[in-house]
């Protein structure tokens, strides 16, 4: 692959490592790695993913076959890697569209070399985390019964529980989430019908871009459409994590039953899906040149936002442990003993490393442009951030009232199988998308090209 | 019969001009075509506003309204089910799946509103004939114009654009 648009490391512009980048440049750097060949990097990823997609299927069809004991959950821990994953994963899901959206509406003109991935982000992330409490149930043939459809049994769904709020807060998201990204998508789509020189590729496309032709009347509506879904998915978002914090606040637990489970839960999310965000845009510009796309500058921005979220985490686990206490609970204040010396403790103080401690860094300018410590920083966020879902499920349920039923949990093989081969699939559906989609929005980047007199 | 003329620019702002000279001489600056949104062109062309977001707001209501009303019926009227002593109307948790289903109502009707408003989809378009129309998705900015209905006003809208630095004047004819 040849870089279209030459990296400059002096560049002129803010948002944009380059000296020019035309209309026809920006499009070309976009759209040239999806008519090229796909390079040896790419099967090579390919192959490296594809066992991993395996071994998640034949996992579900295992859990599917024995049910979930194969799994480390017990009479006393019954929730486990499932429910963390869900959490973690919808987490990671909220953040493309709350970074795209939020960004948007406050006219970060950054946004758009990273918004058209972050956005792909979500839909692969969402897909992932709605499959994991279906086959958490019991009896995952059941799943349906959290629709209410005129059945013959003259059942209804409980609109009571956690589980059926989950069920709308995903779909309605994963819904809603594909709308948004498809409607910036398709003037993307119109170029690509434009470029492409084989038939199949100029029906595919033509047929996805519903015949856009950018006139000003079109771009009108669209920009009106996009503004006000962004206005939208704000509080969608929130809402759908704070639901999936309900899950656990609404019940009766110690540690679990806290007013500020859901904004905390929101807050998580952003911050583990900005450190995945990191992670891919570091993937998607050495992997489709987009050097001067995604520049130093975008990075260091999206650590200073990682370094604010690192702050509120550890503002709100501070909160945690001062209500366990101040609330004078007996059970409440064992519990979060246990947190800092029980059977979790390694983890509980790896997790206050990953999420606290160690984003500190990022107070220094240097750190937050080197690349290499941004990943290293973002990967053990994620690491982090999950340790803190399932922490949170671990330590209430191993700690409960009953000190009789105290037990811990212990890995199977199948809970590392849940844990390890989902992040295959989110690499495998990437991997299809950057071949298939440009991967950065182009109409966004020539309007900000314009804008920065780079053009 | 002429029909209306399309012209091919470079710049966006040297579409721009042009589109203040066309007006200046009485001409009808009808749409205009760019790679991406410019700024005060759609103020520019006397574009419609569009009642997207009222009727987005409309769908998103509706939808709630309707699931709240199921979440009610349900509960209240065909399913009654004492759960811990809840009321069975218990209207604080029912917002919730209304407020969810409510934003994505609002954002398809959006969508089905964008589509209807725009006349799309629609996969074929007598602009598309034009030669090196494609760009309009890449790099040029295209304007649509007319004049009255005679050859010594077709004349002088082809010259007022070539004037202001248009590349290619062509005529669009209707199918």
């Amino acid at each position: 692959m040849t870089a279209v648009l030459e990296q400059n490391l002096r560049p002129p512009h803010r948002w944009i490592a380059g000296t020019r980048a035309s209309d026809v440049e920006i499009t070309q750097a976009v759209t040239e790695p999806l008519f090229q060949p796909a390079g040896k990097a790419w099967w090579f990823a390919l192959l490296a993913t594809l066992p991993l997609v395996l071994w998640l299927f034949g996992s579900i069809e295992w859990l599917f076959y024995r049910g979930i004991g194969i799994w480390g959950i017990n009479s006393t821990v019954v929730w486990g890697v499932a429910i963390a994953n869900y959490v973690w994963w919808i987490g990671i899901g909220n953040a493309g569209t709350l970074i795209s959206a939020m960004l948007l509406l406050t006219r970060q003109r950054w946004r758009s070399s990273i918004n058209r991935f972050a956005e792909a982000m979500t839909l692969f992330a969402v897909a992932i985390a709605g499959v994991m409490p279906i086959i958490h149930l019991g009896r995952p043939i059941y799943a349906y019964w959290l629709a209410p459809y005129p059945n013959t049994m003259a059942l209804w769904p409980q609109w009571r529980s956690a589980l059926v709020w989950d069920f709308w807060a995903i779909i309605s998201y994963l819904l809603f989430s594909i709308l948004f990204w498809y409607v910036s998508l398709i003037p993307d789509l119109a170029t690509m019908r434009d470029r492409t020189r084989t038939r199949a590729g100029q029906l595919l496309y033509g047929a996805f871009a519903l015949g856009w032709r950018g006139s000003a009347a079109h771009w009108r509506r669209l920009q009106t459409l996009h503004m006000t879904m962004a206005a939208l998915g704000v509080p969608l978002v929130c809402s759908v994590h704070s639901i999936v914090g309900l899950d656990f606040a609404a019940s009766l637990m110690p540690g679990w039953q806290e007013s500020i489970f859901p904004p905390y839960f929101v807050v998580g999310a952003m911050y583990s899906g900005f450190a995945m965000v990191i992670l891919l845009a570091v993937g998607f510009r050495w992997g489709l040149d987009l050097q001067s796309i995604i520049t130093r500058r975008h990075f260091e921005v999206m650590a200073r936002i990682l370094l604010m979220a690192s702050i509120v985490m550890g503002y709100s686990y501070a909160t945690e442990w001062l209500m366990g206490w101040y609330g004078g609970k007996q059970s409440e204040r064992s519990l979060v003993a246990f947190e800092f010396t029980g059977s979790y403790a390694p983890l509980f103080w790896a997790l206050l490393f990953c999420n606290v401690a160690l984003p500190q860094a990022l107070w220094f300018p240097r750190v937050r442009r080197s690349l290499p410590t941004l990943v290293a920083i973002a990967i053990a966020i994620n690491i982090g951030m999950w340790l803190e879902r399932i922490l949170i499920v671990w330590n209430t349920l191993s700690h409960d009232y009953m000190p009789s039923l105290w037990r811990t949990f212990h890995f199977t093989f199948w809970d590392w199988s849940l844990l390890i081969s989902p992040l295959g699939l989110f690499a495998f559906l990437f991997l299809i998308f950057v071949r298939l989609v440009p991967a950065v929005s182009m109409f966004d980047m020539r309007e900000l090209s314009h804008r920065e007199g780079a053009a | 019969m002429t029909g209306p003329l399309l012209a091919e620019f470079r710049d966006p702002e040297t579409m721009l001009h042009a589109i203040g000279a066309v007006k200046r001489h009485r001409h009808r600056a009808i749409d205009a075509f760019t790679p991406y949104p410019i700024e005060g062109l759609a103020e520019e062309l006397d574009v419609a506003a569009s009642p997207i977001r009222i009727i987005m707001l409309a769908g998103g209501l509706l939808v709630a309204a309707f699931a709240f009303g199921l979440q009610w019926y349900s509960a209240v009227i065909d399913y009654p089910l004492n759960s811990g002593g809840r009321p069975l109307n218990s209207w604080q948790v029912f917002v919730l799946v209304p407020f969810e289903v409510g934003i994505f109502a609002a954002a398809l009707f959006g969508v089905i509103a964008l589509l209807r408003s725009c006349g799309l989809p629609r996969l074929h378009h007598p602009l598309f004939e034009v030669p090196g129309f494609e760009r309009a998705t890449q790099d040029r900015y295209f304007l649509l114009s007319s004049s009255e209905d005679n050859e010594q006003a077709a004349r002088d809208l082809r010259d007022v654009l070539q004037s202001a630095g248009a590349v290619v004047v062509t005529e669009v004819r209707q199918p």
